[in-house]
């Protein structure tokens, strides 16, 4: 295991009777990192998240953190590496104050360190005068940040985070994700989400989880370069027949949206939507939308989620 | 020290609720009427009770009923413990946390009896007011105060591993409600069954050994009962809790 490896997954499977949640998952999670962990829901995402930090054991596999085993070694291990579930653990009834202290006294901080840990926690987490405020009363966007506080409370090496988002406004959503931007240069981020445009804004490198196989794992820049085809949705007030737009420079597929709408996927070298614009102009098509579409992300996800079983990926 | 950190702040949470306060405040309630009850009855018959002293009537009597009421209450108490950390999800707080599965629940463990001890000790000082009028037989007082003590870390234990069971904490109280009365009035199973079973059933009964302490006998028997059973469900709780980790479900 390199230096840079904070955390390495070996061959993990977890079964549920007979249901298999996770089977011969192997990943690596290096320093420094944030990592988006995607899938369909059901794919086994939360599961492989407890086993990482130790809340479940696996049925077969190794976690090693830096070191020290999950299971052999949980208390060392578990000092490096934090999990917030999607609903963060609060006590409802506490104030924040309380609970960060009851927090980083759970993680073994020293008592002279616990007020340090906790007053930079809440500054880093823009919790500043919400201390002497009951969890109950806080909103969904503040409970959260007091979820990602008490996860950070004890700079973990790996802090990992199930759907940070979920529940919250367009407001409290950015600011959420600035904050976990934020926390990429400290620690590594392992940030499970179904939204792609999260992982496509904050994440150097995406894994894809399907059936409780890891079907993807490589960086978002190499995804991005080694799409195959770009694509563009053009919408037209009067359509040509498809086998036009097909004949237009480079166009390899015309995928007809509905009967105004269509999607062109074209060469990566060939600069169609300029030649789908000259063709409207001359030809009087109406043209009325050109939008290129940048989410080869969202491509391959669906293509390596939907329908057809899983397959092993390619290393990264 | 991580088991009284753990102690401290479930304490703390208890009266952060009105739950712990109601239960108290019941407690003391239902205990001072019977203690009343008691006390004018025997200032109305003072002459014909004969043999029959303050302390054994009116003390053993008061916490007897108050290891009644204590029975009533407990469930409502023990069902919070993990059933709600399960159902709230901070369970993965606790068990991601550098904290071993032991500490956790004898932390929660004494988190509670902490609490049923001062509804105890709020008991304890009603006899003890009579005092300053007249003599108590320290001795029997002591003796059923050890009787509730053992009581109370018994019915604590037994709740506290119900509500590692579920995640409904209404579903841990009915149970927890259920089992410790069913060892309450087991010995009414003993009187029907004959032969070795009528013992089995007789001696498992909780209230036969609280009755001897309250009698003012302190015997290494029954002390053990308590002990034993307590302990066997702390026991219990911490192996169950491992489980959740680890087996394959």
């Amino acid at each position: 295991m390199s230096a840079d490896t904070l955390v390495q997954v070996e061959g993990v499977s977890r079964y549920y009777g007979e249901h298999r949640a996770v089977d011969q998952l192997g990943f690596n999670v290096r320093r420094g990192e944030i990592l988006g962990f995607l899938g369909p829901n059901g794919a086994g995402k939360t599961t492989t998240m407890q086993i990482l930090c130790g809340v479940l054991a696996a049925s077969s596999g190794s976690v090693s953190n830096a070191g020290p085993d999950i299971v052999d070694e949980s208390f060392r291990a578990k000092r490096h590496l934090v999990y917030l579930p999607e609903r963060p653990p609060l006590y409802r009834e506490s104030l924040v104050d309380e609970y960060l202290y009851y927090c980083a006294a759970l993680r073994r901080l020293p008592r002279a360190r616990q007020g340090q840990a906790v007053a930079s926690a809440k500054q880093r987490c823009g919790l500043g005068d919400a201390g002497g405020r009951l969890i109950g009363n806080l909103s969904k966007g503040y409970q959260q940040r007091v979820g990602i506080a008490q996860a950070i409370i004890h700079s973990p090496d790996v802090v990992i985070l199930d759907e940070p988002t979920a529940g919250l406004d367009p407001n409290q959503i950015v600011e959420i994700r600035e904050l976990i931007g934020e926390l990429g240069g400290d620690h590594s981020v392992i940030l499970s989400t179904h939204i792609l445009p999260e992982v496509q804004s904050t994440c150097e490198r995406v894994l894809i989880i399907h059936d409780g196989r890891l079907v993807l794992d490589e960086t978002l820049d190499s995804l991005q370069n080694n799409a195959a085809l770009n694509s563009v949705s053009v919408a037209l007030r009067h359509p040509p027949a498809p086998e036009e737009l097909q004949g237009l420079d480079g166009v390899r597929e015309v995928v007809s949206l509905d009967p105004c709408r269509f999607r062109l996927h074209y060469r990566r070298d060939a600069d169609t939507p300029t030649a789908v614009a000259r063709a409207a102009v001359e030809r009087d098509w109406g043209l009325y939308e050109l939008v290129p579409q940048a989410d080869s992300l969202e491509e391959t996800f669906l293509r390596l989620t939907s329908g057809a079983p899983a397959q092993a990926a390619r290393p990264a | 020290m991580m088991i009284i950190r753990i102690a401290m702040y479930e304490l703390r949470r208890l009266f952060a609720s009105p739950l712990a306060w109601l239960l108290l405040a019941t407690i003391q309630f239902l205990a001072a009427m019977f203690f009343y009850v008691l006390l004018s009855r025997y200032l109305g018959a003072a002459q014909s009770h004969g043999d029959h002293g303050l302390t054994e009537t009116v003390a053993a009597g008061t916490l007897q009923i108050t290891g009644i009421i204590v029975l009533l209450i407990t469930p409502f108490l023990t069902m919070r413990l993990f059933s709600d950390e399960q159902r709230s999800g901070t369970i993965n707080l606790l068990f991601s946390s550098p904290v071993s599965v032991t500490e956790l629940v004898l932390g929660k463990y004494l988190g509670v009896t902490l609490l049923l001890f001062m509804a105890l000790v709020m008991v304890a000082l009603m006899p003890l007011s009579l005092l300053p009028g007249t003599p108590l037989d320290l001795g029997l007082l002591a003796a059923g105060l050890l009787g509730l003590a053992l009581l109370m870390l018994c019915f604590a234990a037994i709740g506290l591993f119900i509500s590692t069971l579920t995640a409904q904490p209404v579903t841990a109280a009915s149970a927890t409600f259920a089992a410790l009365f069913l060892l309450w009035v087991i010995h009414i199973a003993g009187s029907s069954a004959h032969g070795a079973l009528a013992g089995v059933f007789a001696w498992l009964s909780l209230l036969r050994h609280f009755n001897a302490l309250l009698r003012g006998v302190v015997s290494s028997v029954d002390v053990a009962y308590f002990l034993l059973l307590g302990s066997a469900f702390l026991l219990l709780s911490i192996w169950r809790l491992d489980a959740m980790r680890t087996h394959h479900w």
